[in-house]
């Protein structure tokens, strides 16, 4: 029966252990005492045991290395995700809620007949166990109460600190027949190098889907040209084809860091946060004030960037 | 070939907006296909026009009768025809597990047994983001989740991922296989007026739970909406009003303080 366990499975790429491993370890760990069990922690593929070694962080009971390939294969780690389960039987199951996590997590739910609360932003142990998500792009947050035990859970990257403090898990092997892969991995690819990095930017102006027309464009690249800036653009804008991959800041994007980010018409999903957050100074014109881009910003214009930026513009030719 | 493709209608959030016990009510509600199953319908829509054999395109969707305007967009785009599942267990539900959704539209694919299945990554309002690997988990399909590009070679569907970070990752997947689709993959279309007149005259069934076979108990959840409230603001900002004249001024301040500008 289940006793209040959990069981975290970390998320690496290309030797590197990613951020939201020691995420789930810190969500992992706390989850784990409010229900009175023990944090379990899987590592799969790669260099298992050196990963191991530096998943071994304070809380974490036990770590369990599955050696099967080298990168990540949502059929090998739905496999092995699986038999871990139904051999330590946790209450719940927690992965990350990033591209490979949604590219395995639904799956191994599915596979155990447990319900699945994806993009948890905060989690408490009521009676039962309480999920925090967001809907409607941010705007509206609900809170999820869960019955089942077990369940699947998956976290939004970001949303807890990064456990730090070194621990005394014990390292284990874990063997398991992942059968026949059906899905194949040929290799990897960077994309969105080009003439300009923006990640080295000192000032960038980004526009974001407010600027609403291709041809308006012409008035963002003014303004970077009259501050001297580099040009970025939110996920729309490139999806759309006005500006070339290279330029999008965000979690699929580059991660930006410069002295001053000028957000236009930016609205501020989660995802395009993550790669500006770490600018000196925010600055974001928006029509609407409940933007979750003015929760980041130092300041803010809340009025329509065609009536701001002429005059910007203007200050500075 | 057949192609099915789940779409979903979708409710944005006005800028002003209220939120009445545990639902945003209706007045401050804007319902529309949702944006990465737009982006779906157009891959698919495009393998039946690049493609020498005859494909179908089929689009399925969960949702009231309203969601047939958002179905009809599909259809004018070059849907062939849809399927619209509802009925008074999921008019009941408060909240499906996206597992139990994609057991729903698994019933239909059954059916259908399409050679591909085309969802979009997640949807604009309650953003799961789960229901197609489900869906091809519930079919014992392959799958591969957040596609940015796709080509079908014989049975095969040679996919990139697009991962964190500006990589991308390069699979392949053995059809039959459900594919969630990325935003940007293709330049969606705009439903033509002749598109529109055409989708009218198409077929859109629509079935409840009975008719695909399915006991309503497999929408029964474990899991209860228990609040929703607006965000608390955590903003800082220091907010300039007045005339775009006078905001402008005191954004040339901060920039020019920030060293921009400077020679």
């Amino acid at each position: 029966m289940s006793d209040g366990d959990v069981l975290a499975v970390a998320e690496h790429r290309r030797g590197d252990l990613r951020p939201v491993s020691f995420e789930l370890i810190a969500a992992g760990r706390d989850l784990a005492e409010d229900l009175g069990g023990d944090l379990h922690v899987a590592v799969i593929g790669g260099d298992v045991d050196g990963l191991a070694e530096r998943l071994n962080r304070a809380g974490v009971e036990a770590i369990h290395t599955v050696p099967e390939g080298e990168e990540f294969n949502h059929d090998v780690y739905a496999a092995a995700t699986t038999a871990l389960f139904e051999s330590l039987e946790p209450s719940v199951l927690l992965l990350p809620n990033s591209v490979n996590g949604l590219d395995y997590a639904p799956a191994v739910a599915t596979r155990l007949s447990t319900p699945l609360v994806s993009d948890a932003v905060g989690l408490t142990v009521e009676d039962d166990l309480v999920v925090t998500r967001e809907m409607y792009g941010s705007k509206v947050e609900t809170t999820v109460e869960v019955a089942a035990d077990p369940v699947a859970l998956t976290i939004r990257g970001g949303e807890w600190p990064a456990a730090e403090e070194p621990g005394d898990a014990e390292i284990t092997p874990f063997e398991v027949d992942v059968g026949d892969l059906r899905s194949t991995v040929r290799g990897f690819e960077e994309v969105g190098a080009g003439d300009v990095d923006i990640s080295e930017a000192e000032f960038i102006v980004s526009v974001g889907r407010g600027i609403e027309e291709e041809e308006n464009l012409e008035l963002v690249e003014e303004l970077a040209d009259a501050l001297d800036a580099t040009l970025a653009a939110s996920r729309p804008i490139v999806d759309n084809g006005w500006l070339p991959k290279n330029r999008q800041v965000g979690q699929s994007g580059k991660v930006v860091t410069p002295k001053v980010y000028l957000a236009l018409g930016i609205s501020g999903a989660v995802q395009h946060v993550a790669g500006m957050k770490g600018a000196d100074t925010i600055i974001a014109v928006n029509t609407d004030p409940d933007a979750p881009i003015f929760d980041i910003a130092d300041y803010g214009v809340v009025d329509d960037l065609f009536e701001v930026v002429p005059e910007l513009i203007e200050r500075f030719e | 070939m057949k192609v099915l493709v789940t779409v979903k209608e979708v409710a944005e959030v006005a800028d002003d907006f209220e939120i009445e016990g545990l639902s945003v009510p209706e007045t401050f509600l804007e319902y529309d296909l949702n944006e990465w199953d737009d982006y779906a319908v157009e891959a698919a829509v495009r393998i039946a026009e690049e493609r020498e054999e005859d494909v179908e395109v089929v689009a399925v969707t969960v949702g009231p009768e309203r969601s047939e305007e958002t179905i009809r967009m599909a259809l004018a785009k070059g849907v062939d025809r849809a399927v619209r599942v509802w009925d008074d267990a999921l008019a009941a539900a408060e909240l499906v597990d996206p597992t139990a959704t994609a057991r729903v539209i698994a019933a239909v694919a059954e059916a259908e047994d399409p050679d591909l299945v085309l969802s979009g990554v997640q949807a604009a309002d309650d953003g799961f983001g789960a229901t197609g690997v489900a869906l091809a988990e519930h079919l014992d399909y392959g799958w591969a989740a957040v596609v940015n590009d796709l080509e079908l070679d014989g049975d095969e569907a040679a996919v990139r991922r697009e991962l964190e970070g500006g990589v991308e990752e390069l699979t392949t997947v053995p059809l039959p296989a459900v594919l969630t689709i990325q935003t940007g993959i293709n330049e969606p279309r705009y439903a033509s007026l002749r598109g529109i007149r055409q989708a009218q005259r198409k077929e859109l069934d629509v079935r409840t739970l009975g008719d695909l076979g399915l006991d309503p108990a497999v929408l029964d959840g474990d899991l209860t909406l228990a609040g929703m409230k607006k965000p608390e603001s955590e903003s800082d900002a220091t907010l300039f009003e007045g005339s775009p004249e006078e905001t402008a001024a005191d954004l040339e301040t901060v920039l020019r303080d920030a060293g921009v500008g400077a020679e």
